[in-house]
Parts: C-alpha cells; structure tokens; sequence
C-alpha cells in the first residue's frame, strides 16, 4: 500500500557514485598520484553485491539510458523523495573501496566517499542525511574517520558490510562502537559482503541470488555476535540498524537464543536477560526487503505478532533497489499505529540526530498528535 | 536438561518414532574389525585429518560433559555406547518404536583424505549393523557416505541399498561447496534410485568453512545457533541450484538444524527468485513449492516462543506431515516427547509429528 500522509523518514537510499575519478578532488596529493598513476581512477568499485544490471540492484522505471541508478540527484529527488513525501532520507553510499585488502586506501577512499557525499549530496539537499562510511579493516583507521565526520550532524550513523572480515561483536571492534555511542551515531548494518571469505557456512555458492537470499544468515550471525560479545551491555546506549536484511526470519532467532541462553549462560554471564528482550529494545530493522507472500496480508501480521515489538522496524524504499512496484512501498495489513512507528516515530527514536533538523510540527501526521 | 525422566505406565506413554539418535563406539578399536590393517594402523598412526585446529576436541568446548547428558554415561565408554543403558534409559521409557541412528563425523564425511574418508565409510556402516541394528531392531541405520568423493558415496550407496536396515543416507551439510553443487549431484541420483532421503545433520568442521557466512564465532551459544543458519545456506544451495527439478524423487531430511526459519526462508528465495530467476531457469517454479516436495525437519532443538501457539502456526505454514519428532539422545539438549510440546496440538497432529510421518516417509512397517 502507499504512505498515507507525508513525513516518512526512508532509512535506506542508496545513491550511486560517479567513478572514483570523483573523489580525486577530496584525496590529498599522495592518494590522487596513486590513483591516476596505477589507473584505479578508472575503476568503478561496484561491490559484488549488488551487479549494477541485475534486476535487483535498480528497477526498471528508475535505470537511466546513461549513468547509474541513483547516480543523479535531480532523479533522487524525482524517484525517491518527492513521490513518497520523504521529510528524510538516510545515504547509505555502497563503495567497494571496503572490500580492498589494502587498508590505507580503503580509509583513504572511505574517508574520501563521506566528502563527497556531504558536500555532493547533503550540501545540495536539505531531505538527505547520510551514514558514515569507515574502513573495517583497521578499527583505528574507522575511529578516525567517525571522529573526523561525527561533527557534521547530518551524518546519523555508522555504515558497515553484513560480512567483513569477522564477526562485528568481536572486542577488536569494540573502540568503533564507544566512538559512534559517544556521538550519537547509530551502527547500521547493510546487506552485502567483502567476499574475503565464503559468504555462507556450506562454502561458496554458485549464483547471485543464492548469495542474496544468504545475506539473512549473515545478519543473524551478526545479532548473535553482537549479543554474545556482550556488545548490549558494555554500550548500553547504542542502537544496532539491520539495514536492507528483510525482518521476516527474526522470530527463529528471538526465540532460539531466549532458549539457547537458558542452557548456556554461564558462558556469557554478562547477558542478565532473555536475548529476545534485549534484542526487541536495541535492534531495528528497514522495512525493505519484505520477505513474506503477496497477497496473503495475515501471514505477515502473524509474523509481526511474533516478532512481538511495532518498535523495531524502520521505513525504507530501498531506493534504487527492486523490492516493490508503484508507489507501494508498505506491505498490506499494517495497522494506522504501526504505520506511524514504522515510517516516523521508530526513525526518529533511532537517529537522535534526525530531530535536530526536524521541528515537532515538520513531523506531524496530518489529523494526529503531534510525534512525541 | 538433566531432569531425572519421569516413570510412566506404558498406556500414558506416546508411540514415537525418534529420528535422532547418537551411537558412539567406546574405544576407537571397536571399528577396527571392520576397517583392512591398512587403515587400521593409518588410524593409529595419524588418525583422522580434518579442517580444524584442535586434533580430538572441539574448539568451542561444550557447556557440560562433553555436550552428553551427565546421566547417559555409561560405566565404561562415551554416552551413546552401551546399548543396554540406550533401551533401559531412553527406548524403552520414551516408547520409541523406531530411532534412527546418527553417527556422524566418524564415518569420514569430514575427513580430507577421502581413501581414509572411504575406509571409514564401510567400516561405521558395518558397525552400526553389528553393535546396534542386529541386536536391536527398533534402531535403523543410515549410510553414513563422504560427499567429497562422490564416486566411493555411490558405490557405497548401491552395496547398502537392498539392506533394509539401513533407511536413509547421511552426507555433511557442510560441504566443501555448497551441496547443490554438479560435484554431489551422483549422490543425489544415487538416493533417488534406492530410495532412500538424504539426511543432513548439522556437523562441526567438514568443508572448512566458517560456519558463518560473517567470519567464526567466538562462543559456543553462537556455535549452537550457526546450525540452523548453517542449514539454511544448504538448504538454499539445494533449491536454487535445481536439484529437486534434477532428481523429482530425492527426499532430503534437515536434521538437528532448526525447522521454524523454513517459511521465512522459503518467502524469501519466493521473492527474491521471482526477481533474479532469469539466473536459474532451471529453477521453474516458486522455491517454497520445492521445499513442501522434497524436504522434512527435525524437531529438536525445539523453538519455544513465549506465547506456544506461535509454534504451531509455524508448523502450519510449514505442513504437519513435514515434521518429524527428534531427540538428540543422548546429548545435552535432548528434547523429552512428553514435554516438548508446550501447546496442546490435535490427535492427528501428534500421531503425525511423533510418529506417522518418519513411518512414511522412511516406509516403516
């Protein structure tokens, strides 16, 4: 179905970058002479993930005859702001330079992505916020680079790949959550991978698609990290966005940790709680993908009662990713308050940041209390 | 998860078949007779050769006894050893009419030299026979196989399969690539020409892959749970790699690796294949209409939400003739038949998920 009113918050739109001969203005001398020199300024850095003309990485009515989908922000706005009455909408740049071995000029293009992203995007549209792009490779280098940007408060959060090099509760990474807690920075988690190792348990599989559908286990493992590391407890202020994961495959893990943990506390003595309650405050979702049926609207009430919070999911097109059709970006079935949550009250909740830009009355839903 | 179990009259009790249960050897000499001396010293000398770094323990140790129950020890031997204490203490006091037998990694689905993986092969299937199935006909055998070699497993598989004992096949879902792969399709084939399911039962290390997708995890409440997410890959790589449009008959039993996430998973590859099937042509229908074909679940470790009637809803989606009672005796988190159900599911319902759908499925008398 479509937005109701407008002032939904989209917490997921991906703008594509130019080749990275555009971040030869933001790179300092050294950095430019390797780029040109070597001719990686030639290359595109397209993740693996998301093949710029499979159907899923961009729908049909928002490709261009040239230049990427979600490439030119005269189209952002035409495509993904305006037809949904966005009041914001949060940049999730996909830059391959995370998936490079060399850790220097991964944070030297991460670092390099976020200028142009404030200055090329954020400066030129006052609905656009943005996440921070940070090299995983070297938790140092990603401190830096949070430190460097969080004073910009249009940027909301912390950007990192479904599957890096470990899992992202490991202790290691633990300065780049006291960074991004200390400054208000949500840590967002989004679908894809550096492929530096197999991308699911049983090894490498042979198409795209196997590898999307995967993206889901990889999310879980990373809750579970993050829950077993004790992440919840050491950072009790940090919020973890599960970003472009689905949501619908939450209930077997709230309900197999609750259970799991029962016979395996004295492991992890530091969760004092049942996981699925833990998770249910901390974690939120994005709406797309919606991996349940069309046309069968109960089924998915039936997975939201089990999911057992309207807290936790946040609205997203996705932009310019195919997951739906038309203007029809909330799934059938929703109830008028969880509409509200989803696509105001739970953003807001989630990017404290979000309210600074935002007065009360910018974010009323027309004929209702004002947003708390 | 160590209650001493209640002793109940034998009209109170629930005819279950248990499709997960544990034999163990109790000194590695007990294969020997029916391993060649080759092999028999190759053992001795070097043992098994698998991909992981701690040699005869887990690197993720477990959170008591070894992950047996403390109960299921035998005087001499490991949990699973001593047939006598398995009738005295689970089959008979549990009503198991039928338990299907899972023994594992010994017989050299993990193991990477794949003559040893052979060697072994033979040799636990003829173990089972002798040490479990020919003194205890309640117990059913599975040909224990190595995936990686392909061309043994189906040998192995047709010297098996006029042998009734035996009902099924078991391989590793964790592969050395992911089991749709053309490299296991023999395998497949083979099942399907002896009719007998495939049994997948989450195992430790086999392919070397991390076992997930995001790295390794660092405790073992994380290694629990990779199971299930684990058997969720394969599950994947099986549907959308066209193995069940290859072999129409192939039956494929997910075991010990969780069975709530199967609807989610299979609205997920429905909507994402309807995307992206110019990929997998030969994938012609919806991915959910292949798992409801081909594919039956284990119960234990069993989900327990808060509000029970949230499992049941997850077997309807899933379908009550697809899901099978299991135990996981003798380990630690063993599911008792009588208390696993925390809803109150029809007559019909129970007959099937206890009993009814292993008799079929596995042609049960």
């Amino acid at each position: 179905m479509k937005l109701p009113y407008p002032g939904a918050i989209d917490c997921d739109l991906h703008p594509a970058m130019p080749g990275v001969g555009a971040l030869l203005p933001y790179l300092d001398e050294y950095w430019r002479d390797q780029l040109t020199n070597r001719h990686i300024d030639r290359t595109a850095f397209n993740l693996t993930s998301y093949p710029p003309n499979a159907p899923l990485s961009a729908r049909p009515d928002w490709r261009q005859a040239s230049g990427a989908p979600g490439g030119d922000l005269a189209m952002i706005r035409a495509q993904a702001l305006d037809p949904f009455g966005t009041k914001f909408a949060i940049c999730n740049v996909l830059h391959g330079a995370v998936a490079l071995f060399n850790e220097d000029m991964a944070a030297a293009l991460c670092a390099a992505v976020n200028d142009w992203t404030a200055h090329e995007l954020l400066d030129r549209e006052p609905r656009l916020r943005a996440s921070i792009l940070v090299p995983m490779h070297n938790p140092a280098l990603a401190v830096a680079e949070i430190e460097r940007k969080a004073g910009d408060r249009r940027f909301v959060q912390v950007l990192i790949l479904a599957m890096g090099e470990m899992l992202l509760g490991r202790r290691i990474y633990w300065p780049i959550y006291a960074a991004a807690e200390k400054h208000g920075l949500a840590i967002g988690i989004h679908a894809g991978s550096t492929y530096h190792h197999a991308p699911t348990a049983a090894g490498w599989p042979a198409h795209r698609l196997e590898d999307y559908v995967a993206q889901s286990t990889a999310f879980e493992s990373q809750l579970l990290s993050f829950l077993a590391e004790g992440v919840f407890q050491k950072f009790s202020a940090l919020k973890i966005v599960l970003i472009e994961s689905g949501f619908t495959w939450l209930p077997t893990l709230l309900w197999r940790t609750s259970k799991t943990w029962r016979g395996v506390r004295p492991e992890v003595p530091w969760i004092d709680r049942p996981p699925a309650d833990i998770i249910r405050e901390r974690v939120r979702l994005t709406l797309q993908p919606v991996d349940a049926p069309r046309g069968e609207p109960q089924v998915l009430a039936r997975t939201l009662a089990h999911i057992g919070s309207d807290a936790m999911l946040l609205f997203s097109t996705d932009y310019p990713h195919w997951q739906f059709d038309g203007e029809d970006v909330l799934p059938e079935g929703l109830c008028d308050e969880a509409v509200r949550k989803i696509i105001i009250d739970n953003p807001l909740d989630t990017y404290p940041r979000l309210r600074e830009g935002a007065t009360i009355g910018d974010n009323r839903p027309i004929n209702q209390e004002a947003v708390r | 998860m160590n209650v001493p179990l209640r002793h109940q009259s034998a009209s109170q009790r629930t005819i279950i078949v248990d499709c997960d249960i544990h034999p163990a050897y109790r000194t590695p000499k007990d294969l020997h007779p029916f391993l060649p001396a080759r092999w028999r010293e190759h053992m001795v000398t070097f043992g098994e050769h698998l991909r992981q770094g701690l040699s005869g323990q887990l690197a993720w140790p477990r959170m008591m006894a070894s992950g047996m129950r403390v109960d299921a020890f035998p005087e001499q031997g490991p949990p699973g050893s001593d047939l006598a204490l398995m009738r005295k203490q689970h089959l008979d006091p549990n009503g198991v009419e039928y338990g299907m037998l899972m023994q594992l990694s010994k017989g050299g689905m993990e193991e990477r030299n794949l003559d040893l993986a052979a060697a072994l092969s033979h040799a636990v299937n003829d173990w089972q026979l002798a040490t479990f199935v020919e003194p205890e006909p309640r117990l059913r055998a599975g040909i224990v196989v190595p995936q990686e070699d392909a061309a043994f497993a189906v040998s192995e598989i047709e010297h098996r399969a006029d042998d009734a004992r035996f009902s099924q096949i078991l391989i590793s879902p964790r592969s050395s690539d992911p089991l749709g792969h053309r490299r296991y399709w023999p395998i497949f084939e083979a099942a399907q020409a002896a009719d007998r399911p495939i049994a997948l039962h989450v195992q430790g290390f086999s392919g070397g892959h991390a076992s997930t997708g995001a790295g390794w995890p660092t405790y073992y409440m994380q290694e629990h749970y990779a199971a299930s997410s684990g058997m969720q890959n394969t599950l994947t790589s099986l549907v959308l790699e066209g193995v069940f449009e290859r072999f129409p008959k192939l039956k494929v039993v997910l075991i010990e690796g969780g069975f709530v996430w199967a609807p989610a998973l299979c609205w997920r590859m429905d909507k994402h294949w309807e995307r992206m099937r110019a990929e997998t042509p030969e994938v012609k229908r919806p991915p959910s209409e292949y798992v409801r074909e081909h594919c039956w679940f284990t119960t234990q470790p069993i989900e327990e939400p808060d509000d029970p009637r949230h499992l049941a809803e997850i077997i309807d989606w899933i379908g009550w003739d697809r899901v099978m009672f299991s135990t996981d005796y003798p380990h630690w988190d063993f599911d008792d038949p009588q208390q696993v159900l925390k809803f109150q599911p029809s007559e019909e319902q129970k007959r099937k998920l206890f009993r009814d759908n292993a008799k079929v499925l596995y042609g049960l008398a």
